[in-house]
């Protein structure tokens, strides 16, 4: 996607396309000869897979909805009807289950690279607000999705999710009818998932595109976060990137193999296979389990209204990481205090995530409070004194430097394509 | 190093206050069923159809004067990786219960012989009328029972299970369920009139009578006639009504397995080649 394409086609159709539409000089810029740093690491693989996984989800997700039927009275048989009769509907169903959590286990992954290797510096800020809209697109996508089958837990979630609307001050009722489109999660809640669950992958691929296209603007940031220089500190996106990119795809594959052939309902709550009651509340309400953490977060503050904020924020705030963090070095591997701080805030989603899974009482609330407390003091107090007091490691002059032996004549690997 | 000590100091104390936080929170642990060894276990797991048969004898003697199945139709019972009696003997399974059909050109409902296409017909026409022959409490349906139906194994076991591929909580559950009744109850506990006394249902109280005993069910097969033997074969009979395709995910899963390891096999070396002189660039 860079401003000027080196294709030079030579077959005459190619040509005379690439006069009035230069695709194929847009694929060959961005995709093939597109520099990309030589020392990334296999974190580097899960915008790959992301993009592996948004196709999938769209293509089972497409399928499935030829047989769905999204009314209260008909959308739990309707799944079933899936699993037993439609021709390998139970594999559709499990892929598409069980490839929204692989969806999330990817995002994460990708979010904890942007964030150990401060991916979100200058010139990335846009490009890492792009990626925080697509995560809260992903969340509002997967939540109605899992709401569609209307099992138990699902319509309950529903019920509390919406409800959380509800702590607006003055207007809270109002907008939370408004979103039932009744007084009670129903048939209209219900239709109108579906119909956003539909819409939303696509505009998630629109704000992909754009995502895309400004990191090929400002190039990719790699583990030592000093920027490509020159040739030598680069390697054409094909065919390093794609190999790379592809293998890990494979390994990615059979992890999610392994959950939907053998182990297809470990990630899902069993009540799900219970129809949705809306005259019985079940014991304890819980998530899926990619949202446990901010489930944990908005159950650790006493007050519905601070909860919510708290909920929100939790996610809003990475978009302001770009400011947040003050210092000048992008990657933890030369701020090794940051680095410290960094891994202990991870260690501190997973556990509020163990504890989202818990019921909110005695010790679990108290341990859920600590962990929120430390979430929002890691962002907002010790990230932007971090940088201000931080004493760094020295960095290498370039990427070659960091990475290749001294002296070392590098074959030029861009120009072999 | 100032930075790890920070970092110790940082984590001993968050450990040590979660820890001290979260104790008075595990002494409350209910007992979980204890585990049955079951054929459709692990990634080579098949139904044994003659114990789904035996099952399938006991839900149709036992459970289904209760509980319904409707997501069933008598066609699944000669499916493939099912129960596997044959199209025949389906059909006369079939037959030999009643099903109401209609309208006819009458207007009128009618009985008529179950046929293969049709599903298990419910034992209460609605749920106010299982619930006023129940005692206040409506069976559950038996379609899908034991994928609805778990308890929690709690840290670290539920990560072990990832790996041991323990995805059989139901059917233990409902084995537990079956052998688990108590009577008389067990000192010091109390058992509202109308219920009974279960070792393994949440809050012990069970709305459903003690549904078998030994010997209450013929098997023709040599097989133990024992409560034991009959919960083992109805649970696994309701893991196959809830998940019918398990014979074929799994098949279908070790072929996908031999495929993606060759293909993410090939593709790492493809890689290594590609790259082998990136990572190994002439010293000049």
């Amino acid at each position: 996607m860079s401003a000027h394409s080196t294709y030079k086609p030579q077959n005459p159709v190619m040509q005379w396309l690439e006069r009035r539409l230069p695709i194929a000089g847009l694929v060959y810029s961005s995709f093939i000869v597109y520099p990309t740093p030589r020392n990334l690491n296999y974190w580097w693989t899960f915008g790959g897979i992301l993009t592996f996984m948004l196709g999938a989800q769209m293509v089972t997700g497409i399928v499935l909805a030829m047989h769905y039927t999204p009314h209260v009275d008909l959308a739990f048989n309707s799944v079933e009807s899936i699993m037993r009769d439609v021709n390998y509907g139970w594999l559709l169903r499990y892929l598409h289950a069980n490839g929204a959590s692989f969806f999330f286990v990817a995002v994460y992954a990708h979010i904890i690279r942007g964030m150990y290797y401060g991916s979100y510096k200058e010139p990335r800020e846009v490009l890492w607000i792009l990626g925080v809209i697509l995560f809260l697109l992903m969340v509002v996508t997967g939540f109605m999705g899992y709401v569609l089958p209307w099992g138990q837990m699902r319509l309950w979630a529903a019920t509390v999710i919406t409800n959380l609307f509800s702590a607006i001050p003055g207007v809270g009722d109002p907008i939370v009818t408004w979103l039932w489109g009744g007084f009670a999660v129903g048939n209209p809640t219900l239709n109108r998932f579906y119909s956003l669950h539909y819409l939303l992958p696509f505009v998630i691929v629109g704000v992909v595109v754009l995502h895309i296209w400004a990191l090929h603007m400002v190039g990719q940031n790699n583990p030592t976060g000093v920027e490509a220089k020159t040739e030598k500190d680069t390697v054409a996106f094909t065919p390093y990137a794609t190999v790379k990119d592809a293998f890990f795809i494979g390994v990615f594959c059979l992890f999610l193999a392994w959950f939907v052939f053998y182990i297809p309902n470990y990630l899902g709550h069993s009540d799900n296979y219970i129809p949705a009651n809306p005259g019985q509340t079940p014991t304890h309400i819980v998530p899926e389990w990619y949202y446990l953490p901010f489930y944990a977060i908005l159950r650790a503050i006493p007050s519905k209204l601070l909860g919510v904020i708290a909920l929100l924020a939790s996610i809003v705030l990475l978009a302001f990481l770009p400011w947040l963090d003050t210092s000048r070095v992008r990657s933890a591997n030369y701020r090794p205090l940051y680095r410290q701080f960094l891994i202990v805030f991870f260690l501190a989603v997973v556990g509020l995530g163990y504890l989202g899974s818990q019921p909110p009482e005695g010790g679990y609330v108290i341990a859920a409070r600590i962990l929120t407390a430390y979430y929002f003091v890691f962002l907002l107090v010790i990230l932007p004194l971090l940088g201000l007091f931080e004493t760094t490691k020295p960095l290498p002059n370039s990427i070659s430097e960091a990475v290749l032996p001294p002296g070392a004549a590098t074959p030029t690997a861009g120009a072999k394509v | 190093m100032n930075a790890h000590r920070s970092f110790t100091i940082a984590a001993v104390l968050a450990a040590s206050l979660s820890a001290g936080a979260l104790q008075p929170a595990f002494a409350q642990e209910a007992e979980n069923p204890p585990r049955q060894t079951w054929s459709f276990h692990g990634p080579f797991g098949t139904y044994d159809p003659g114990q789904l048969q035996r099952g399938f004898k006991i839900y149709r003697e036992v459970c289904s004067n209760c509980h319904s199945m409707k997501l069933v139709a008598f066609r699944n019972l000669a499916d493939p990786g099912g129960p596997q009696f044959s199209e025949p003997q389906a059909a006369a399974i079939a037959s030999s219960f009643q099903v109401t059909a209609g309208p006819n050109d009458q207007g009128e409902m009618y009985q008529r012989p179950g046929k293969l296409a049709d599903y298990f017909p419910p034992p209460f026409p609605n749920d106010q009328a299982a619930r006023n022959a129940n005692g206040g409490a409506v069976p559950p349906d038996m379609s899908v029972l034991a994928k609805a139906r778990g308890f929690e194994v709690g840290f670290p076991w539920f990560i072990f299970n990832m790996f041991t591929q323990y995805q059989e909580q139901g059917p233990d559950y409902i084995h537990g369920i079956l052998t688990g009744y108590e009577d008389p109850p067990p000192a010091g506990a109390s058992v509202a009139p109308g219920k009974q006394y279960n070792k393994y249902f949440p809050g012990h109280a069970i709305s459903m009578p003690k549904p078998l005993s030994d010997g209450q069910v013929e098997y023709t097969d040599g097989t133990p006639a024992t409560v034991d033997q009959y919960a083992k074969d109805v649970s696994a009979f309701l893991m196959w009504a809830a998940e019918p395709k398990l014979d074929q995910r799994k098949r279908l899963g070790f072929q996908v397995f031999i495929f993606l390891i060759v293909l993410t096999g090939l593709l790492y070396f493809t890689k290594k080649k590609v790259w082998h002189d990136v990572h190994h660039p002439e010293v000049a």
